[in-house]
């Protein structure tokens, strides 16, 4: 029964995602494609700083990555930009591949580096990215992007055409309504994916590797391979995402993938609660939908300014707001939103019974028996050698 | 050859003013275990309190206000926000600066808007020449600055009880503060002392190239981490010999830019970072780096 109601947040969330599009106009349609490929790339990323303790701010290179192998691989022969013209399913799942491999070209750095410094080594990986995208014209485009072969499968389409005309419930289902159940699909597979995975031995080993490595590596866990592999699943989590992006953009230009989306991926895993995937959703649900909301409806809003005018415009404020949301998560919100619920949960399961049944169960800290001198750290760095 | 000497020289003095920077990341990370993302509009913080200021109060006190305004930041967001994070660790506080960086580089760059403000400086645009070498006077300025400020800061470290103090908190935070140091205060030292240095950086970048300060400088402070990675993270002479093999490389790349273009236009860019990755290929902990024991 517990088990069912658990799980009735993610049906009802699920049924309702399924039914949006009936409803929805092409703004929000449009929007809820951005974020679902938001919330793939940033569960793939979840997994590799939540779970395994690594940071990275180059999941702008690999996004790139998956979104360009899919609008190469998928692209007409003999277009402006080169094509392969492979059939899209394919591309999509190199899209994945490419992203995976790369991210295992790296694996010399990302399996010897720890935390925080493997973040700053990978800032490198987005200049990097820029460069290429920039100066290899013939596949990317160069500065001005390319265009982007719409998703298909054989006899169906997920573009405005072919079937020209489908409709479901007396809506007519065009490119945005098809694109939202193949998005839907990906993002339910990831998510599913990323729970075993969290769940796996592997994924036990990811978290002992990030909570302590020589620990981990007693117990028969191979360090470096363990980083490599959440870095190698986290790049094609992203490859994935990147091609989600290019088919929910239908062009895409060197100017998407900047640093500025590796920092958005990592602030929506902060936002929903490091290491949980409900979290990540959440998170970049509110960073993708935050500006594109406030700049749509910034005209049914008096304190913001017209674009030029020079007082408070709807894009500056969305920054300020996102900027203060992360800040005010860091400061007072342990574990983000996952972390909130979580709490929440927990006090409602364990609320005092009237019939003086057990006592409510005491924060953590206290169950701790307590250091016999209290101003000494209970802990030292070297408690055994 | 005098083509080389002088993109040599123009290497060598922004490399230096890239190690100011560096320095800044170094000392902050070193004293708070922070990554300071925020470095650069803590830059453009000082640029920017400069040019607003040198029309009403004259150029050097702006200067002086500047600099104490971008120490005086760095030491409040240390105290406000980084010393109250609900878990502290080092990937939070990172994380943190990314957003304290995108509130203050939102609120400075709708001040700013589209305008290059002009930062005043009495050098301007002239250009020194000696022995066949061109120097931009700025750049031959801070390059000589720089050198100054390193040997302030070796003397600080080497000779004074508040450097030592700040070297021992770095070494070992818990064996110093049973030995009386106060955390609280090499910390905000640190962070003091960074924001400063990124003041003074951030004022000779603003002379030159561009002529004055536009929110893309911010920026400028990114350029650095590849300075401050390659040298070691903990490392401040690994920061200031970082920032001379960026600065040389870079403008190396970009003054043989004609004879390089099978590697693409906008070399310059990509440059830093792709010798940062080569290097923590090789060593993973930069050149000067401190090998990370680990106890159990």
């Amino acid at each position: 029964m517990s088990d069912l109601l658990r799980r009735l947040p993610l049906a009802l969330g699920v049924l309702v995602a399924a039914l949006l599009p009936l409803l929805a106009t092409d703004f929000w349609l449009q929007a809820g494609l951005f974020a679902m490929a938001a919330v793939v790339g940033a569960i793939g990323l979840t997994l590799l700083v939540g779970v395994a303790g690594q940071l990275s701010l180059g999941h702008a290179f690999f996004a790139a990555l998956g979104a360009y192998t899919y609008a190469w691989t998928a692209g007409e022969i003999g277009g402006r930009a080169a094509g392969l013209g492979l059939p899209p399913v394919l591309a999509l799942v190199l899209a994945g591949v490419v992203a995976a491999l790369a991210g295992a070209l790296f694996s010399p750095i990302s399996g010897r580096l720890r935390g925080i410094y493997l973040g700053l080594a990978t800032v490198g990986l987005v200049f990097l990215a820029r460069h290429l995208m920039v100066n290899l014209e013939t596949v990317t485009g160069g500065f001005n992007g390319r265009t982007v072969a719409p998703f298909a499968v054989p006899g169906f389409s997920f573009s405005n055409s072919d079937p020209d005309y489908v409709a479901v419930a007396g809506v007519e289902f065009e490119g945005l309504h098809r694109l939202w159940y193949l998005f839907l699909a990906v993002v339910l597979l990831a998510a599913w994916l990323g729970r075993n995975l969290k769940a796996s031995r592997t994924g036990r080993a990811l978290a002992n590797v990030r909570d302590s490595e020589a620990a981990a590596a007693a117990m028969g866990v191979h360090v470096a391979r363990a980083k490599v592999t959440a870095f190698v699943l986290s790049s094609a989590y992203a490859g994935i995402a990147g091609a989600l992006m290019a088919l929910a953009y239908g062009r895409i230009a060197p100017d998407l993938f900047g640093l500025q989306l590796s920092i958005d991926f990592l602030i929506m895993i902060v936002l929903g609660g490091v290491g949980s995937i409900a979290g990540a959703a959440a998170g970049a649900t509110f960073v993708v939908l935050l500006p594109l909301v406030l700049v749509q409806y910034s005209s049914e809003l008096p304190f913001l300014a017209s674009p030029g005018s020079g007082g408070l415009e709807a894009a500056t404020l969305a920054r300020l707001l996102y900027a203060a949301a992360i800040i005010a998560v860091l400061l007072f919100l342990r574990g983000g939103l996952a972390g909130a619920a979580s709490r929440l949960r927990h006090r409602r399961d364990h609320s005092p019974p009237d019939t003086g049944g057990p006592p409510p169960v005491p924060p953590p800290d206290s169950t701790d028996p307590a250091p016999a001198h209290p101003g000494v750290p209970p802990r030292s760095k070297e408690t055994t050698s | 050859m005098s083509y080389f000497l002088t993109q040599l020289a123009n290497g060598l003095s922004y490399g230096l003013i890239l190690g100011l920077i560096a320095v800044g990341f170094v000392i902050v990370f070193t004293s708070t275990g922070v990554l300071n993302f925020a470095h650069g509009s803590v830059l453009l913080t000082g640029a920017y309190l400069v040019a607003v200021l040198q029309d009403p109060i004259g150029f050097w006190a702006a200067v002086l206000v500047g600099i104490a305004g971008a120490a005086l930041l760095g030491v409040l967001i240390n105290a406000v926000l980084v010393r109250n994070l609900a878990e502290a660790n080092p990937g939070t506080a990172a994380i943190l600066m990314l957003g304290v960086d995108i509130l203050l580089l939102t609120e400075l760059t709708r001040r700013i808007g589209n305008r290059v403000l002009p930062i005043g400086a009495p050098w301007g645009a002239d250009v020194v020449t000696f022995g066949g070498i061109t120097l931009p006077t700025s750049r031959a300025i801070a390059a000589g600055l720089a050198v100054v400020v390193f040997g302030v800061l070796w003397f600080l470290f080497a000779r004074t009880g508040a450097g030592v103090a700040m070297r021992a908190a770095a070494a070992d935070g818990d064996t110093a503060s049973l030995m009386g140091i106060r955390l609280t205060r090499t910390g905000a030292a640190g962070w003091a002392l960074a924001g400063a240095l990124a003041a003074i950086a951030g004022i000779f970048l603003a002379s030159f190239p561009s002529p004055g300060i536009a929110p893309t400088l911010a920026l400028t402070a990114f350029a650095a981490i590849p300075a401050w990675v390659l040298g070691g993270f903990d490392s401040v002479v690994g920061a200031i010999v970082g920032g001379l093999i960026i600065g040389v490389v870079t403008a190396l790349a970009v003054g043989y830019e004609s004879d390089l273009h099978f590697l693409g236009r906008g070399l310059g860019e990509v440059v830093p970072y792709a010798v940062m990755i080569l290097v923590l290929l090789v060593r993973p902990s930069g050149l000067f780096g401190r090998q990370e024991a680990v106890r159990v």
